[in-house]
């Protein structure tokens, strides 16, 4: 899969977010990674409980503990599905992901909140192709992270060739 | 009952503690911390550079602290079961 | 024994540079240190009583004389000369510094080692049968599958932030010499009716703080599914496992909660979406990794016999050495319990002689057991004698494995911060009370297990004499747990009565030992099936009285 980025700021200006010290001024660009060549969806995120209660939602916001299979019957109308990190230690999300990418959703997937780059390999990997996190990240740092792993172990959403298929031919 | 200032070197991992002005790997530099121990630990928590801050109860005078713990005995004077290897803060019997 | 490929080495050279550059970034404080420790964790790097301690990956417990050899290396250039071997039959060093530790990273990844999901909420390093290969009784060489097992779980991207630890063990005999079922996951190797080789599954087994025996989830998984079938478990632990309660997080309460029969029939439904998706791995890549654990080129001509007319050397086979089964070859078990020692310490120069020795004697093939020894599993019986007389210069032949004096225990508060109290004297004020060897010979089979704490460490559930330190208002104190058991006839001790301080409860064990010489049925009735026959009662008695 492809893992140049598509973001606003392609300048090379770094985003760095430094505790302690004055971060350098970001420019307009949000916050935002984006992994995928369609046009943004900027609309209103409904909750899961208000997107199943049946409003005219094309974008969802899945919590931790909510039940990702709840949308298998929604795919066809839903452009982006937010899967929220509240803290970054809590991997549910890593797993509703993959049930959803699992399940053949296309749509836009979304690693909202407490994202970390450290996160962002794992998080591409099982599926996710947009992130907002609550700091901004150092782009650098994005890049390199994302190109680290010339190989990896086992299948994924991602559907990178896992290095026994490699072996074998 | 007096408190001193503990914690260890981010680098090194080294045990350390606070004596008025600058972090010493020896105890008996200690000074006891009094009620601005609170705002002096918050800053240096939030200065990210030494791990598990922490202000611990000790008896004694000054240059002679023991610590009330087995846990910070031991930290002071290194593993009970390696002589060979004790820091020097605090003899291993005093554990 | 499994050698690292260019994919290998390379997924192993990218995960060393990723946490370099993780450290560069906290010593410049880019992180903080709450979001670096997860980071460090996940590279086995705790922060102890008094340094940083690294806990390195031995997988499965096996390793090269020049692995060991970088052990040793390690411990005389980035630590004080000495490392210590541990239930999870890896090695941890206890006084690294965080701003040397790249380089130290550099130096294990020569011998393709590495301290990665040593610690975190990860998939653990996978444990083994210390006999892998070697023993009469096992069905294959579990160890193959415990490779591939590695492999799956290192950097799973969807199960790197799990509510808690996880750990899976593999054996391939009815005998049980892993503990697996104190493990998240336990796999025992089997055939079916038709013959075909397959796993039973446990699950939810543990010990810390809610121990628990574990459950059968199911009783036969062909090889080639195990591997989608343990991501099953796995994404089911990890979307339901407790996360409100870091005491009720491990896979063990989940599957209480749930009961087996509610949890297996979840797990079934996951692993039927997961297992058209050809996540396992092909036979080529079981193959190709079998391969590399054939058997070692035997001597067939080694002769069978043993010269036992050397007393002392007699009293280290009887008690140390096992059937092989390759006629002409034993298996040696190192002690790491000298007189008056640390148990499962060993020092760099020591290192370095079983490296030798084990390239000498034992197809260079080291392994580490979960109590804290070391074990040669090929040894020609021809070459016992010399290998003992080498091991017993460097004081490493004490004959009492399985003894009283064969103690495992945890760093407890000598090093670790969780503590509650020590471990280490116990242990070591213990063994020097029943210091005769007779003494020990006529008591058998004793383990005692100490843990510093609740978690456990020093499995302390498991055994037959479990002590656990507690905090008594702030003093040392030790609880008395007895009937444990690790081996295929698992059980978990239980608590005897009240608790005693340091030289109580070495006292206490005295006493109980005192009962059970007077108490047992035949002199080859160990402790354990005494206890087991007359029930705690009076062992009760014999200690509080
Ligand atoms: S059992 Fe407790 S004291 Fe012992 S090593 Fe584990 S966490 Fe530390």
């Amino acid at each position: 899969m492809d893992n140049r980025m598509n973001v606003a700021d392609r300048d090379g200006q770094d985003q760095v977010a430094v505790a302690g010290a004055p971060s350098p001024a970001l420019d307009d660009a949000p916050a935002k990674l984006r992994f995928r060549d369609d046009a943004p969806f900027e609309s209103p995120i409904a909750p899961l409980a208000d997107f199943l209660a049946g409003g005219n939602f094309a974008a969802v916001r899945l919590e931790p503990g909510d039940d990702a299979r709840a949308l298998l019957p929604h795919f066809g109308r839903l452009k982006l599905i937010e899967v929220a990190f509240p803290r970054f230690r809590d991997g549910r999300g890593y797993s509703s992901a993959a049930v959803l990418r699992q399940a053949g959703y296309t749509g836009e997937l979304r690693a909202a909140g407490d994202v970390l780059v450290d996160q962002l390999g794992f998080m591409r990997r099982v599926g996710f192709d947009s992130f907002a996190p609550n700091a901004p990240l150092n782009l650098k740092v994005v890049q390199a992270t994302l190109d680290r792993y010339r190989y990896v172990y086992m299948k994924a959403a991602d559907g990178r060739t896992p290095v026994w298929a490699l072996r074998h031919g | 009952m007096p408190r001193v200032l503990t914690g260890n070197r981010l680098e090194t991992g080294d045990v350390l503690w606070w004596n008025g002005s600058d972090w010493s790997p020896r105890l008996s530099d200690a000074v006891a911390i009094g009620d601005e121990g609170e705002a002096l630990l918050a800053r240096l928590i939030a200065a990210e550079r030494i791990n598990d801050p922490a202000l611990i109860d000790v008896t004694g005078a000054p240059g002679a602290f023991i610590p009330t713990t087995t846990r910070e005995r031991v930290r002071a004077s290194g593993p009970s079961v390696r002589a060979d290897l004790a820091r020097g803060s605090l003899s291993v019997e005093a554990i | 024994m499994y050698r690292y490929d260019e994919y290998d080495q390379a997924i192993v050279d990218a995960r060393v540079a990723e946490f370099k550059d993780q450290v560069s970034r906290r010593l410049r404080n880019e992180i903080t240190e709450d979001q670096f420790k997860p980071l460090r964790l996940m590279n086995g790097l705790y922060l102890q009583l008094h340094a940083y301690m690294l806990r390195v990956a031995i997988p499965y417990g096996t390793l090269s004389g020049t692995q060991m050899r970088m052990l040793a290396h390690i411990a005389r250039k980035y630590d004080r000369d000495y490392g210590h071997f541990t239930t999870r039959q890896n090695i941890q060093y206890n006084w690294i510094k965080l701003e040397q530790f790249a380089d130290l990273l550099d130096d294990l990844s020569k011998v393709e080692m590495h301290a990665f999901q040593t610690s975190g909420n990860c998939i653990r390093n996978i444990s083994s049968d210390q006999f892998a290969g070697a023993a009469a009784d096992e069905i294959a060489d579990p160890r193959p599958y415990a490779e591939l097992l590695r492999q799956w779980s290192t950097l799973h991207p969807e199960f790197s932030f799990l509510p808690r630890k996880f750990k899976i063990a593999v054996i391939a005999s009815d005998t049980d010499r892993a503990a697996i079922q104190l493990h998240d996951i336990g796999l025992q190797l089997r055939r079916d009716a038709t013959g075909a080789l397959g796993f039973r599954v446990y699950v939810g087994g543990g010990m810390g703080r809610t121990p628990v025996i574990g459950k059968v989830v199911r009783d036969f998984i062909p090889v080639g599914q195990y591997l989608s079938y343990c991501e099953a478990i796995l994404r089911v632990y990890n979307r339901y496992g407790r996360r409100d309660n870091i005491y009720k997080a491990r896979i063990k309460i989940l599957v209480t909660e749930l009961g087996i029969e509610e949890f297996a029939r979840q797990v079934e439904a996951e692993w039927a979406g997961l297992a058209p998706l050809g996540l396992d791995a092909p036979p080529a890549e079981y193959e190709r990794i079998i391969a590399q654990f054939g058997e070692p080129d035997y001597d067939r001509n080694a002769p069978d016999t043993l010269d036992l007319s050397d007393p002392d050397f007699a009293l280290w086979v009887k008690q140390n050495v096992a059937a092989h089964k390759q006629p002409g070859y034993a298996i040696a078990t190192i002690s790491l319990k000298p007189r008056g020692g640390i148990p499962g310490d060993a020092s760099s120069a020591q290192m370095d002689l079983i490296a030798d020795l084990a390239e000498r004697y034992a197809h260079d093939e080291i392994r580490v057991t979960h109590s804290q020894n070391l074990v040669l599993a090929h040894v020609r019986k021809a070459d016992l004698y010399a290998l003992w007389t080498a091991l017993a210069d460097a004081d490493l032949a004490t004959p009492n494995l399985d003894l009283v004096s064969d103690i495992i225990a945890c760093p407890g508060m000598d090093y670790c911060t969780l503590a509650n109290a020590r471990s280490i004297p116990i242990a070591q004020k213990i063994a020097a009370k029943f210091e005769a060897l007779d003494t020990q010979r006529d008591i058998g089979e004793l383990k005692i297990k100490v843990s510093g704490c609740i978690n456990g460490c020093g499995h302390h559930h498991a055994g037959h004499i479990g002590i656990l330190g507690v905090d008594k208002k702030g003093e040392e104190a030790y609880q008395l747990l007895l009937g444990g058991s690790g081996a295929e006839d698992t059980s978990l001790a239980k608590i005897l009565g009240p608790g005693f301080d340091e030289n109580g409860i070495v006292d206490a064990v005295d006493k109980l030992i005192g009962f059970y010489r007077s108490a047992r049925s035949a002199p080859d009735e160990r402790f354990l099936d005494t206890y087991r026959r007359l029930g705690p009662a009076p062992f009760k008695e014999a200690v509080y009285g």
